[in-house]
């Protein structure tokens, strides 16, 4: 037998493993993170993960407090005044909750307030609807806020530890939120590996602000009145050049995090089986590990066809997209979102950058699974199959439906 | 203002717009006034309501131990006179 030692243990020796929930995964990635202030409102589907929290916090495990408040637009407000004094801060959301702390989110990122946020995609009302749909978190893609889908309760809570690194880093200081589908990961088990406290301290050392912070020692007015020959513009163009850093860095990070603990679900966009693949499938969320089925499936029956994930929607992975499109004989997008009007959001960001640099790749894009309309890995077949055929005869409608019902009454 | 050397310079530059205290940081407020407030020295009583509800903290103690008024920073919201027990401060409207 062989004895591990503390210098040969390489990887998950030390930590636990836990069965858990989507939403119970991201809790502990808060402990872990060492959150200190956690302002949140309940709404379904995200409730679980403060309920988790305030266990925590109530038994003593996780050393925080709890801002229990009025609305989704104060717990932003409040989130965005304890990240001013220094604080390392939490809070989660979803669906309607989420577009009421719109405003909010705009102020986060412009105050350059490094908050943290799990969203739990849910389905935008009316009508009332509670299951999964991105609807929610693409209607804030243009906050200034670092936007990140994951596709498992592991990834979930490895991403939350990665974008706090990479929201706090001093050229990025943007906040972020991680988006997981509601009840398909918010609800469902799995199990969960959690790093040792440790090794996450080392990864991840305490907060503090390098430019500017909320002390009454040294007063100062934020946000105050900037005029249009004052450098408002300038500060928007920070914003978003620090969102390309910040691209960069999720990248290292990334990798950094995965080789530490040997968890590893690729940078800004993870791929699978896409190396030799003709097709690509460019989606996010769990439509997208739904996807890593129908590719096996596909290449059985002698498809090449692969996938790309997109973790990162916000900034947007545009180099991997170049690198990965260049030369391939169609992609096909899924989105779980529309933007009234034109097509699937993804697909259209696809679109442009593809089109920014002369890249004649043909893009169909498909919009499905909107409300929680399950999406299986046939669909997807049946999706990827029609899109190639259309992709042959030449034709890339802006948009397509996939999966709309007749109901004979409505 | 920036140069294009600013904008591919390689550190990213975070910029925020912060402020410190100082006087005047929300510009010369004088010049959005429409009515001009006037002390006349000889019904006031000295008791600083004025000096108390001016929301501009433009009315500090003058030499002769009256109130006195900054106009540059006076936005002419007429708060001191509505406040005065003895109709002390009067409203002119500004010329032109």
């Amino acid at each position: 037998m062989k004895v591990i030692t503390r210098k040969d243990e390489k990887t998950r020796e030390a930590g636990e493993w836990k069965i858990l929930t989507g939403n119970h995964a991201v809790s502990y990635a808060a402990k872990l993170a060492r959150v200190q202030v956690v302002p949140a409102y309940p709404i379904t589907p995200q409730t679980t993960i403060v309920e988790l929290i305030s266990e925590l916090i109530a038994s003593g495990e996780m050393n925080a407090r709890m801002i229990r408040v009025e609305s989704e637009h104060s717990a932003m407000a409040a989130a965005i005044g304890a990240s001013a004094v220094g604080a390392r801060v939490f809070t989660a959301t979803a669906s309607q909750g989420l577009l009421l702390m719109h405003e909010m989110l705009h102020w986060a990122a412009g105050s350059r307030t490094p908050v943290g946020m799990a969203v739990v995609n849910r389905a935008v009302g009316p009508p009332w609807n509670i299951h999964a749909d991105h609807q929610d978190a693409i209607s804030q893609r243009d906050t200034g806020w670092i936007i990140s889908f994951v596709s498992s309760n592991q990834e979930a809570l490895d991403t939350v530890i990665t974008l706090y690194k990479v929201a706090e880093h001093p050229e990025v200081l943007l906040p972020f939120m991680v988006c997981l589908d509601g009840f398909v990961l918010s609800h469902t088990y799995m199990p969960v590996y959690l790093p040792p406290q440790d090794k996450i301290d080392e990864f991840l050392p305490p907060y503090d602000p390098p430019h500017w912070k909320l002390d009454p020692s040294n007063p100062i007015s934020f946000g105050a009145l900037v005029l249009p020959n004052q450098p408002y513009q300038e500060m928007r163009w920070s914003i978003h050049r620090s969102m390309e850093k910040a691209l960069e860095l999720f990248e290292k990070y990334s990798k950094e995090y995965g080789e530490l603990f040997d968890l590893k679900h690729g940078g800004a966009i993870e791929e699978y089986g896409a190396e030799d693949a003709e097709y690509l499938i460019i989606t996010a969320g769990t439509i997208a590990s739904e996807a890593e089925v129908a590719v096996d499936e596909m290449r059985k029956n002698g498809k090449k066809v692969g996938l790309l994930k997109i973790r990162l929607y916000r900034p947007f992975p545009s180099n991997t997209i170049i690198r990965e499109l260049k030369g391939r004989k169609g992609a096909i997008v899924l989105d779980r979102s529309i933007s009234f009007g034109l097509s699937g959001p993804i697909s259209e960001d696809v679109r442009a950058v593809l089109h920014s640099f002369n890249i004649d790749t043909p893009v169909v894009a498909y919009v499905t699974g909107l409300g929680g309309r399950d999406i299986t890995y046939a669909d997807i077949e049946n999706m990827v199959s029609r899109g190639i055929s259309l992709i042959e005869e030449g034709k890339t409608p802006l948009i397509l439906w996939y999966k709309m019902r007749r109901f004979e009454k409505w | 203002m920036f140069t294009l050397a600013d904008v591919t310079q390689e550190k990213v530059p975070v910029i925020v717009p912060i402020s410190h205290p100082s006087e005047g940081s929300a510009g010369r407020t004088g010049l959005w006034r429409v009515f001009k407030p006037i002390i006349n020295t000889n019904k006031c009583k000295k008791c600083f309501i004025c000096w108390l509800v001016c929301p501009e903290e433009s009315i500090e103690e003058g030499k002769d131990g009256y109130p006195e008024i900054d106009y540059t920073y006076c936005k002419g919201c007429g708060v001191c006179s509505d406040n005065c027990p003895t109709g002390a401060i009067s409203l002119v409207k500004e010329e032109g």
